[in-house]
């Protein structure tokens, strides 16, 4: 084997904080070989980031500290570099981009003159020049002589980290360092940006390091793998092998606690708790208050790293020959108490019916305020949820869903339409008349740091609603309905003395949900209630959900973006695009048989985790371009831009409803009788 | 200390306890005597501020959210030294706010008539004028320097053989215990001095003692421990500082008793009043404008600003056309037109001030007013702009997704939020008044001219400045007192900021 390109040994990193010394990577080995795409993956906590950081020796001074390790570059070790030296390593031979392209680029130049920046000295400003449009043309920007002299702010998101892109690129750089590149990004856009990756890495011979939480970006990407938990890896791999098959057990729950379409109607596997705090002091394995295998031994012995084959290995003591024996021979299949019957009555009547809803806001400009435009948000919805249904309202964000869900709870006021909730017409009420039905439609959002008031207690948070509602009783009463009601969603009841933030994410959307239970409602709006959480909290929290559906008859509006939780957990699908819902049926009918393109395009555009070798060549671009402006959509179908399907036909009129199957409905030429 | 232990610390206010039992004591003690008190306008505000300041700490000090900024301001050195500089402050400006008049002996005439009302002086008297009674009576013929025995200015002295000679004369009160001026003066200051230091020593080392004990019985720690550790400044309150500042400011007592009383320390103005007097005078003043103007626009500024970010639409559109409007008339052209509306009134309605003290009272009062209408805008501004971003927050949502009311929102969810910006702007508001007060009275929109005040100090002293020899000591005497009071304002103002701003971090998310 030829040496490799970067070369991490034993790399230790120590931040000094209020709480005393956080080991934030605590003795990474790895290697990157020429051309290769390396990928550490991990939860938001483990050290991925800091990594990154040490490698490109941008840690946050004085804080930040390298207290040991080596970081070899084609055999220079950087950290004997003086800093004048590590200007030339960085961009020239290590280049990075970042998770977030809105505040990676500085919004007041021209984005040819950001990447100019980085081409650096070159002869004369024709060649500077010459160098940014044949950048900007190879991260696929169209039109670069005219985008040369765009600022930020006139791009999108997807082009944003196209720029970056051509930034790292602009040096030439051996090693590419991609932390979080796409986790911004809508799932088309992802796809897209991907796939850029991926041709620019065969053209030019760069290794990739790429950090990322996503299970399903690894398969797409890496060539090889390696696990990261509470600093250290655990489990380090190729990628084909660790996807056939994952040996240390947290990688194994990673996969099982995965939702998707197979695991409909179970249980999800859960990790339990959280990834403990770095400050800690580990005794025995950093894994071992979540691990279902632990022994003894766990408990008080670190486990040492056991080279597998000749490409990888593991740090756990089950594949230790000395403990090998003592941990149970037949693996228990731990999944969750079988089949939940689904609770599918045909004959509902419809709990929330929303009839041609619209919000349509204004743009006002000149003196007298005039709105001279619209921005059409929802532009004319219609559906309905029976009760202890989920429906699932699916779309790329900016497509209006988020709107949708507070129009229907009234937090918006609709510009036209229905919102019929068991007997009443929302729309209709008075604001004091619509106070008596707030209890009935409740809404956990999306952030769990921003959706409760930092300045409350638990217990304070929980009570509002019932006090304004006037439900739940006196004072006394109320406290034992808190206790219930934490102890409901899994949160031991002396915790209600406490604030938001001593809680983590998880925990915060636990209270979340209590906080709406509390009101007894009968409808929830889940605004993206997990996409903000690492995968096995997303678990536990999905879990919550389904649970409290079965027990309390709950429907559910689920607003995601994620379509293997909508395969997981929905009853019925809608696709927004634009505003619009393009696409509606039973998760079965939609999920299976998709019509619309947009549909296919999204479902394409998922990264899917291939068990099997080989699946990397797989072209996930599914669709090209990004989602127009509400404020001037298309002509037609607002799809037809994009849409590779297109006829005459989808540029004048917009296609009219059609339904096929039970309850399959689609807006599109395609299926024209 | 233990961190348990210095959660007890917060929770006692020495301080706040110490200017209840003064005020008490004060009113008290005038119910005994023959004096009958005034309530001034600004007096009563004055009171307002204090109840609602204690209040506000007793809430603090129930929410550990809330008690947690206070205890890291509380527990950087500099930050404590600029508060104790504050509270001397505070406690002259409260002394000096408490006012009332002395009765008059009974006429002997009436002798038949025993039930004859009490008659009260004319003249209204503070707390702290009794304290200063002969300073405050020491009243000179014209400008003597600090601690001179002779007038500044050279009079002809009539000499006890009936003839005139023109002399620098001997001062009426300053060093009038000496024979012989020549030989004795600069021993006996230094004498007074060196008394000064001992027993301020003494009086500091008693409260020393007294405080470690008491700290030591509180936190059950051994004396000589918390001694030990207090000198080191290896408490978590910085004990060290504290004592360190208590003691500069015993001294400083300590020489106005032994050499304000023999001498005029910081010498005398014009018309012959002690100019260390008068600066301490003006304190009262200065912390009105930069207190009471405060308080006066704290009500608009909180309730617009919130009302128009929350509310938007037409309430918003309302709003911010009366701040832009009132933003974009000069102040000083409103303040000055207000003032002189005010002192029209006044002068044409005579009878309805008993004394001049009140007459100045309620220009005053009319002028911390005036300032608060000009300066509301601000913060108004601010508060509109985090209202605005925090009614997008879920939290808010979510309180609407119940049917809580406006009300409640407001109060519950949107006031606390942004509480930090208030005391922020308050505390930060609070120098630039003081100043503010000194430059209007130079210009002549300040207070009345017979009120004591840093800004009529200086403009009194603005033509003795050509002077030569130059008068330089009630202009320096005023700098002096102002400077130190902003600049404690201000380290104190930054250290609440760094506790309180979120974007500093370790504060509340």
């Amino acid at each position: 084997m030829t040496s490799p390109l970067l070369q991490i040994e034993s790399l230790q990193t120590s931040f000094a904080t209020a709480n005393g010394m956080v080991r934030a990577v605590d003795g990474i080995s790895l290697a990157i070989q020429r051309g290769q795409t390396f990928a550490l993956l991990g939860e938001s906590g483990c050290g991925k980031s800091m990594t990154a950081l040490s490698t490109m020796r941008l840690l946050p001074e004085p804080a930040g500290r390298i207290t040991r390790g080596a970081i070899r570059l084609n055999g220079d070790d950087l950290l004997q570099l003086p800093e004048v030296a590590m200007r030339n390593v960085r961009g020239k031979r290590i280049a990075m981009i970042f998770q977030e392209p809105m505040t990676s680029l500085n919004p007041v130049l021209t984005i040819g003159l950001q990447i100019a920046e980085s081409v650096g000295r070159q002869n004369t400003a024709q060649a500077v020049r010459t160098r940014v449009l044949e950048l900007l043309d190879a991260v696929g920007i169209p039109d670069p002589a005219q985008r040369y002299h765009e600022y930020p702010h006139q791009l999108s998101g997807g082009m944003k980290q196209r720029v970056m892109i051509a930034i790292a690129l602009a040096g030439e750089p051996d090693l590419l360092i991609a932390d979080e590149p796409t986790t911004a990004l809508d799932v088309t856009i992802q796809a897209q940006v991907l796939d850029l990756m991926r041709q620019l890495q065969k053209d030019t011979g760069m290794a990739i390091l790429l950090i990322t939480h996503d299970l399903g970006v690894v398969s797409e990407m890496a060539d090889r793998v390696a696990v990261m938990y509470a600093g250290q890896i655990v489990e380090e791999a190729d990628r084909s092998v660790f996807f056939a098959n994952p040996q240390h057990p947290y990688a194994k729950k990673l996969f099982a606690s995965l939702p998707d379409i197979k695991k409909r109607g179970q249980r999800l596997a859960v990790i339990p708790g959280n990834v403990p705090s770095l400050a800690t002091e580990f005794s025995g394995c950093r894994f071992v208050d979540r691990c279902d295998d632990a022994i003894n031994i766990c408990h008080t012995q670190p486990p040492a790293w056991i080279a597998e084959t000749s490409s990888g290995g593991v740090r756990c003591f089950k594949f230790d020959a000395a403990h090998q024996h003592q941990f149970a021979t037949t693996e228990k299949e731990k999944t969750a108490p079988g089949h939940v019957a689904e609770r599918l009555t045909k004959d509902n009547k419809a709990l929330l019916a929303v009839q041609g809803l619209k919000v349509h806001f204004p743009i006002r400009k000149g003196l007298l305020q005039r709105a001279v435009n619209h921005v059409k948000a929802v532009d004319d919805i219609s559906l309905s949820i029976p009760e202890s249904h989920t429906l699932a309202l699916v779309g790329e964000s900016g497509c209006g869903k988020t709107t949708a869900g507070k129009s229907i709870l009234q937090l918006v006021k609709p510009t036209a339409g229905k919102v019929q909730f068991a007997d009443a017409e929302l729309t209709a009420l008075s604001s004091a008349q619509l106070r008596q039905h707030r209890s009935n439609i409740q809404i956990i959002f999306q952030d769990p740091f921003s959706s409760m008031n930092p300045r409350m207690m638990v217990t304070d948070i929980i009570e509002e609603g019932m006090i304004t509602q006037g439900i739940g009783g006196d004072a006394r009463m109320r406290a034992v309905r808190v206790d219930q009601l934490l102890e409901q969603v899994g949160l031991s009841a002396d915790t209600k003395y406490r604030y938001p933030h001593e809680f983590s994410g998880g925990q915060r959307q636990r209270i979340c949900i209590a906080r709406a239970l509390a009101v007894e409602p009968r409808l929830i709006i889940c605004d993206e209630p997990t996409s903000a959480l690492d995968v096995s909290v997303q678990a536990q929290i999905l879990n919550l959900l389904k649970d409290l559906q079965d027990e309390l008859g709950l429907a559910y509006l689920f607003i995601t973006h994620d379509l293997s939780v909508v395969e997981y957990l929905a009853h019925e699908v809608a696709v927004m695009y634009l505003g619009r819902i393009v696409e509606q049926g039973s998760v079965q009918e939609v999920m299976e048989n998709p019509l619309h393109p947009y549909t296919k395009a999204l479902l394409a555009a998922v990264p899917v985790i291939e068990k099997s070798t080989g699946g990397v060549e797989r072209s996930i671009v599914s669709v090209q371009g990004e989602m127009p402006s509400p404020i001037n959509p298309p002509s037609g179908c607002h799809f037809h831009p994009r849409c590779e399907q297109v006829m005459p036909e989808c540029k004048i009129n917009y296609p009219a409803e059609r339904i096929s199957g039970k309850t399959h409905m689609t807006r599109c030429f395609l299926y024209k009788q | 200390m233990s961190h348990a232990q210095e959660k007890n610390a917060v929770k006692r206010h020495p301080g706040l306890m110490v200017l209840i039992g003064v005020v008490f004591a004060a009113v008290a003690a005038m119910l005994a005597a023959p004096v009958k008190p005034v309530i001034l306008w600004t007096d009563a505000l004055i009171y307002l501020l204090i109840t609602t300041l204690v209040l506000f700490f007793t809430y603090v000090r129930s929410k550990e959210h809330l008690r947690a900024p206070w205890r890291q301001v509380m527990q950087r050195p500099l930050a404590m030294v600029a508060l104790i500089v504050l509270s001397v402050y505070v406690l002259v400006g409260v002394l000096d706010s408490i006012h009332f008049r002395k009765a008059l002996p009974a006429p002997k005439t009436s002798v038949q008539n025993t039930l004859t009302e009490t008659h009260y002086s004319v003249e209204v008297l503070s707390v702290l004028d009794v304290l200063f009674g002969p300073i405050r009576e020491q009243v000179e013929k014209s400008y003597s320097a600090p601690l001179a025995v002779q007038l500044f200015t050279k009079d002809m002295v009539e000499q006890a053989d009936g003839s005139t000679l023109r002399m620098y004369p001997r001062l009426e009160y300053g060093g009038r215990h000496l024979d012989d001026p020549a030989s004795q003066h600069q021993t006996d200051i230094m004498q007074r001095i060196a008394h000064a230091a001992v027993q301020a020593i003494v009086l500091w080392l008693l409260i020393l003692v007294l405080w470690v004990a008491t700290l030591s019985w509180k936190y059950k720690t051994g004396f000589g421990l918390l001694l030990r550790q207090i000198l080191a400044g290896k408490t978590l309150l910085p004990w060290r500082s504290v004592f360190i500042t208590l003691g500069v400011f015993v001294f400083l007592a300590m020489l106005i008793v032994e050499l304000g009383v023999a001498y005029h320390l910081l010498g005398t103005d014009k018309v012959g009043n002690d100019v260390l007097y008068l600066s301490i005078k003006s304190i009262r003043t200065g912390l009105v404008i930069g207190t009471l103007t405060t308080l006066i626009m704290l009500p608009f500024a909180v309730l617009l600003g919130i009302m128009a970010g929350h509310f938007r639409g037409w309430i918003d559109d309302a709003i911010q056309y009366i701040y832009t409007t009132l933003n974009s008339i000069p102040g000083v052209l409103l303040i000055a037109a207000a003032i002189l509306s005010v002192d029209l009134y006044i002068s044409n309605n005579q009878e309805f001030f008993e004394t001049v003290v009140e007459r100045a009272d309620v220009r005053l009062l009319f002028l911390c007013i005036i300032l608060g209408i000009t300066s509301w805008t601000g913060l108004c501004r601010l508060l509109r702009g985090e209202t605005l971003k925090l009614r997008e927050l879920d939290y808010i949502q979510a309180a609407t997704a119940f049917g809580a009311s406006n009300t409640k929102i407001i109060s519950r969810h949107i006031l606390p939020n942004v509480m930090h910006i208030v005391l922020i702007a308050v505390v930060l508001d609070f120098s630039g008044l003081v100043l503010a007060e000194a430059v209007l009275s130079y210009v002549g929109v300040g207070v009345d001219p017979s009120m004591a005040s840093w800004g009529n100090m200086i403009n009194s002293a603005r033509l003795e400045m050509a002077r030569e020899p130059v008068v330089w000591w009630s202009l320096l005497a005023a700098f002096w007192f102002m400077f130190l009071l902003v600049l404690a304002a201000n380290i104190f103002a930054d250290a609440v900021r760094d506790a309180f701003d979120p974007r500093v971090g370790r504060g509340i998310a």
